[in-house]
């Protein structure tokens, strides 16, 4: 496989073993097995290394849901029970992430019980709670950060959200932030105190007119909303701030690991590679690449053209059809993997230092305690 | 309208299917609203701007063109339509007004996007339509519905005005018979849920479900052919090649692993089969999807219509 030659390799289990490491965040493309790669690496590092692990989830199967114990979306940390912990000590956590509970929790912190109420009944807040682009991205940033702060983890392992970028992710608390506190917001809601001090006259003069532009097209109710939103949550502005920075602070820290996770496919490692920029502008902790579905060939010497020839002499021999059957299904399996391994070489060629591990594809869906354990021993190559 | 969950190749498909409407001398107009360049990717092109462009030939003098909505560009767009905005439009954006209005109201966005496709859909020179056919990558099953349900989304916020008008004359043309939401699926377990999931909501909301489309598919298992290891020698024997212990079970696990994930993809496909809905099958390219690779898929979809 491209990562072993080229990269070199990610050791998943010094990484779960570290003390110093508190946090793993899982990012990539969805579709990619990012929430069973989570849930794998949280396993084994309360199996394994006898961490206390939390694994936050944001959208899992149903099936995984069920298996770590997640009936109920209740958004806190359950503990997960039938694994062996015995010899280790460690221990596992898992909880869904509820976007609409968490912003709840966020506003009743900051506030007093009636000031709450009134904001739980505006309109644009039970909007914006349950459907604003980047709230979910934004507070799985904000449980993030409420779990680190209890201090009672050894390890937090994050899933993110399913984004239509992976970018989301990191891009979206500062775009919640600054539209909560921003300048644009107030100019909106209050253009004649602004207006008269502006130096930019164009500015001020088309926001004048955008502001009754805005009025015309989305009608006065909405900006009376909106207004009596902006003006409950004026007090929680700063709060949000300081929270979405402090938690940026976090990941940028030696105690965060993020873990990159793709499929072998041109979108997934193409999305991978973007992400590992970035995070690498942002100094962030990049510590590797989990590369999972990567099919292998059990008969690695047998290659593909040798293995149609055969199936074709055996076809006009006749009485060899299950042979023969495995002999094309060979040759199509050999294909997949060098063509896999030469979308996965894109990554590897622009990103040399980044450590890498294949993980081999599972022939099915893993939704039980003991296919996360086989999926997590693949993963660290145990 | 595609969909489908990540990683099932959506973009691919919608691709495939632009180009085969395009069969016969037609143009379509392939879609992406979500600021991903898929299609310029796929097609190994520049970054598509808001602006329909070429994209492909289609044999017989047919015509794919290409539109990447940009929900700032089409609101700007709008604006300047029924408001005459010109250069202090120009200005709005650059003080970030259009990045506000557009976030600020959620579904406002998901207006603007869908608006653009009515506007490409229905637009006319002379008697005849632009477009044969206007083939959207959508976005994926888990917000397909509030994607397509614009108008509950704004008539939450906006219960007058021209916001409100436009997403009633989206959501007329969205639940007519001149569209059909196909749904993107690999035989794996989530996308087949999600896909089983996404039909149930779409169809709630009074969505045409058009097709199921399995993409990547291999044929059905035939019936009880299991091979064992002493019949695989015989006949790696008999074809000629080394049927050395490693060789033989090699093979032989690859065919067990096949053996687990056909039943599988079996029952996942009977799964899908219960739907009631017209099933297409696309087949698995091993060489990954170029022009060639989009041209047979293309071939296979317009087939089974």
């Amino acid at each position: 496989m491209p990562s072993e030659d080229a990269a070199p390799q990610l050791d998943v289990d010094q990484i779960l073993a570290d003390p110093g490491v508190r946090i793993v965040v899982c990012c990539g493309a969805g579709g990619v097995g990012k929430t069973t790669t989570a849930a794998a690496l949280a396993l084994r590092a309360a199996e394994q290394h006898g961490r206390r692990t939390v694994v936050l989830t944001i959208d899992p199967a149903r099936r995984l849901a069920q298996s770590l114990g997640l009936t109920e979306l209740d958004n806190t940390p359950r503990q997960v029970k039938g694994i062996d912990v015995e010899a280790s000590g460690g221990e596992l956590h898992a909880m869904m992430l509820d976007m609409k509970r968490t912003f709840d929790d966020v506003v009743l912190q900051h506030t007093d019980r009636a000031k709450a109420a009134e904001i739980f009944a505006n309109p644009f807040y039970q909007a914006m709670s349950s459907t604003f682009a980047g709230t979910q991205e934004y507070m799985a940033m904000e449980k993030l950060g409420q779990l680190h702060a209890r201090g009672e983890w050894d390890l937090i392992v994050v899933d993110t959200p399913p984004s239509r970028s992976a970018l989301d992710f990191l891009d979206a608390p500062a775009r919640l932030s600054r539209f909560l506190d921003g300048r644009m917001l107030r100019l909106l809601l209050a253009p004649a105190r602004t207006g008269g001090r502006s130096m930019f006259s164009l500015v001020t003069a088309s926001f004048g007119m955008f502001s009754k532009v805005v009025q015309k097209v989305l009608g006065a109710q909405l900006l009376t909303d909106l207004s009596g939103f902006v003006a409950a949550l004026d007090s929680m502005f700063g709060g949000f701030r300081q929270r979405a920075e402090q938690t940026y602070r976090i990941l940028q820290a030696r105690e965060t690991a993020f873990l990159l996770v793709a499929a072998p496919e041109p979108d997934a490692v193409r999305e991978a590679a973007y992400f590992a920029g970035r995070l690498r502008a942002e100094r962030m902790p990049l510590a590797g690449l989990v590369l999972n579905r990567v099919h292998r060939p059990a008969a690695p010497d047998l290659d593909a053209a040798e293995s149609l020839a055969a199936a074709a002499r055996l076809a006009d021999l006749g009485g060899h059809e299950a042979t023969e059957e495995v002999l094309r299904a060979h040759a199509a399996l050999v294909q997949q993997a060098r063509r896999e391994q030469r979308v996965a070489q894109r990554f590897t060629e622009e990103f040399p230092a980044v450590p890498a591990v294949s993980v081999t594809a599972q022939p099915a869906d893993v939704h039980d305690v003991d296919g996360l354990r086989t999926i997590g021993a693949a993963i660290s190559r145990a | 309208m595609v969909t489908g969950k990540g990683g099932t190749g959506k973009t691919s498909v919608a691709a495939a299917l632009a180009l085969g409407l395009a069969a016969g001398g037609r143009r379509t107009l392939l879609v992406e609203v979500e600021g991903r360049q898929g299609i310029a990717q796929l097609f190994d092109t520049e970054p598509l701007p808001y602006e329909e462009r070429h994209l492909a030939d289609v044999p017989g003098g047919g015509e794919v063109r290409a539109l990447a909505v940009d929900a700032e560009e089409a609101l700007l767009e709008y604006l300047d339509m029924f408001y005459k905005l010109g250069a202090a439009g120009r200005a709005l954006r650059k003080f970030g007004a259009i990045d506000f209005a557009t976030t600020i109201a959620p579904g406002l966005r998901d207006v603007l996007l869908t608006g653009k496709v009515k506007e490409a859909t229905t637009r006319t020179a002379g008697q005849r339509r632009v477009y044969d056919a206007v083939v959207l990558d959508a976005p994926p099953t888990g917000r397909i519905g509030r994607f397509l349900n614009v108008t509950a989304e704004t008539a939450r916020l906006a219960k007058v005005g021209p916001i409100k008008t436009q997403s009633e004359g989206v959501s007329a043309l969205l639940r007519s018979p001149m569209t059909a939401v196909h749904v993107v699926t690999l035989l794996e377990e989530m996308p087949v849920q999600e896909t089983i999931d996404a039909i149930a909501e779409l169809t709630s909301f009074g969505f045409p479900v058009g097709r199921v489309i399995v993409n990547a598919a291999r044929p059905p298992l035939p019936a009880g052919r299991v091979v064992s290891q002493a019949e695989l020698r015989r006949g790696l024997i008999a074809a000629g090649l080394p049927a050395d212990r490693d060789t033989v079970a090699g093979l032989y696990a690859e065919a067990q692993d096949q053996t687990i994930r056909r039943e599988l993809e079996d029952s996942l496909r009977a799964d899908l089969v219960e739907l009631g809905l017209p099933l297409i099958e696309l087949p698995l390219l091993p060489e990954g999807v170029d022009r060639a690779g989009l041209d047979r898929l293309a071939e296979a979809l317009v087939r089974a219509d």
